[in-house]
Order: structure tokens, then sequence, then C-alpha cells
């Protein structure tokens, strides 16, 4: 991987502004307080609620990276964009291989 | 505060000074993703184990949801503080740098003083690592995150010191970057604790 460009973009170095760092703030609260409300009060049915947080939290890693990483920003962001994209493939597939195994595992042991 | 031009004391060193500071954050970013690779073992782990309660107490009836919900405000605020001490990095303002940082270290501490207490809370009524596998794996997340916050609290504490004999250079600045990336990468992965623990455990 040839990680000697030469160009000189602003790789990391742009630090977001007050605004950015603020609305990235007030965005993040929401989007916990949200997901605490519907769970805490039941407001909805368990299926519901269940696809809710998760949305919520996808959201919120979504927000956090934009507004506080910045990792995104930048000539040379492609980079680091790629290993993000790449982690997050691994990621799922370790979760959701590991959840897809072991319950069929279990279902087979008991039935 | 200053915010019309972030960037006005944004002096340019040497290219190859520059070159340099880039690939550090580089492979700063790419630990982090490796991180990110053993934080979903464990999720995956606690995902699994996380109703083979061995008869004992299940996530529903432990744990107390105010109090997380205040342990994620203080991290969630610890993040946002976080980039103030980076935008006044690039703005050479030392006492301000020191003083956010400062506050963001407070935060954490607060933070992981809370989760002590929980876990001690948990150990004292008979919840122990030692009780079910859900407990467990329970300990083994959400203290692998704690773990990580308090390394972050030493990191800090040094960067502190750095700053104040130091002050605002190139190198200070990249090594606050490198570990702005990782506090801003805990609360990251905190939400994912709050979301896959506590939440769902509360539904």
């Amino acid at each position: 991987m040839n990680i000697n460009t030469t160009n000189h973009g602003a790789h990391f170095e742009s630090h977001g502004s007050l605004k950015s760092y603020i609305i990235g703030f007030i965005l993040s609260i929401t989007l916990t307080l949200i997901p605490y409300y519907i769970v805490t009060t039941h407001a909805m049915s368990i299926p519901t609620t269940y696809a809710l947080i998760l949305l919520f939290a996808v959201l919120q890693f979504i927000i956090q990276v934009v507004f506080f990483l910045h990792v995104t920003e930048g000539q040379d962001s492609k980079w680091n964009i790629m290993a993000l994209v790449f982690t997050i493939v691994v990621l799922l597939i370790l979760v959701f291989g590991s959840m897809w195994i072991m319950y069929n595992l279990d279902y087979n042991m008991m039935h | 505060m200053n915010i019309t031009n972030p960037n006005s004391q944004h002096t340019h060193h040497d290219d190859h000074h520059h070159e340099e500071d880039k690939k550090n954050l580089f492979g700063f970013w790419l630990y982090i993703m490796t991180d990110c690779i053993l934080f979903a073992m464990i999720f995956a782990a606690y995902i699994v184990l996380h109703k083979n309660t061995f008869g004992g107490a299940s996530a529903h009836e432990l744990f107390s949801m105010p109090f997380v919900l205040t342990e994620t405000m203080i991290l969630l605020t610890s993040s946002f503080t976080y980039g103030l001490v980076m935008l006044s990095a690039h703005k050479n303002q030392t006492k301000m740098v020191l003083l956010w940082l400062f506050i963001t270290f407070i935060l954490g501490v607060v933070f992981i003083g809370m989760e002590i207490h929980e876990f001690t809370n948990l150990y004292n009524e008979g919840h122990g690592w030692d009780k079910s596998a859900f407990l467990s794996s329970f300990f083994t997340l959400v203290g692998t995150h704690g773990l990580h916050v308090t390394s972050g609290l030493i990191w800090m504490c040094a960067l502190m010191g750095q700053v104040m004999v130091h002050g605002i250079t190139k190198k200070t600045i990249n090594k606050l970057a490198c570990l702005s990336l990782f506090w801003h990468f805990l609360d990251i992965v905190w939400i994912f604790v709050f979301t896959i623990v506590y939440l769902m455990g509360a539904i």
C-alpha cells in the first residue's frame, strides 16, 4: 500500500470548527436520550424497540465519526475510510457469524 | 474565544515532518481499527452468552438505567470537551488546552469512578464474574472498555505534563491528535455497550 503520497492534503488536519463540535454534541445527546426514553417507557413493541435502538446506535456512530473524528475529510482521507470500511466488514462478519453459528449449535443440541 | 479562523496560527513545517506526522496518525488509526476487532470479539461473546445466567440474575434485574445514562452523558461530554482541546491546540492557546484537558480528565475520572462503584456493588451483592457466563462476559466487555479509558487517562496526564513543559508544538499537537482519536473511539465503543448491554438488557 502506497501511503507516501506527494499531495499535502488535509489528512486528519481538518479538525472541525466549534460549530461542528457543538452540532455533533447536541445530536449525540439527542440520539442517546431518544432510545433511552423508548426503552424505559416501554412505548413500543419489543421487536420495534430492538430495531429502533440499533438504528439509533448506528446513527450515533455515523454522527461521531463525521463530527468528532474528522477522518472522512481532506484529500488523503481515502486510506482512513478504506481501513474503516474494511474493519466494519470484518467486524460484521465476526459478530453476525458468531451469532449465526452459536444459535444453530444451540438449536441442534437442544432439539 | 476566537472562532473566526481556526487555521490562522497554523504554521506549516517543512514537508518531511509534515509527512511523518501524517503517517503517525494513520498508523495510530490502523491500531484503533485493530482495537475495534478486539471489541467486536468481546461483543460477540457477550451477545452469545448473555442469556446463560445459570439461574442467577439477568441483565434486566441488575442494572440501574438512570445511573448508566449519567455515565453515558459524562462520557459524551468528555468527548466534546476533548474536541475543544484540539480546537484550542490549533489556535495555539496553551492555557485553554490545559484547561479543557483537565476538564476532560476529571470527566473521565468520574466515569471510571462510577464504573468501579457499579462493579463493586454487583460483586458485593453476589453477582461477581464467577457466577455465570453472562456475568463473566459482562465484566470482560465493560471492564475492557474501562481499562482502555483508564490508560487514556494516564496518557492524558502525561500529555498535560508535556504541554506544560514544551507548550503547543507540532509534536505535542500530533500527540494530542492521537489521543483525540483514541478518546472519541472509546466514546463510540461505549455507545454500543450502552445499546447492546444496558438498553437491550432493560427491554
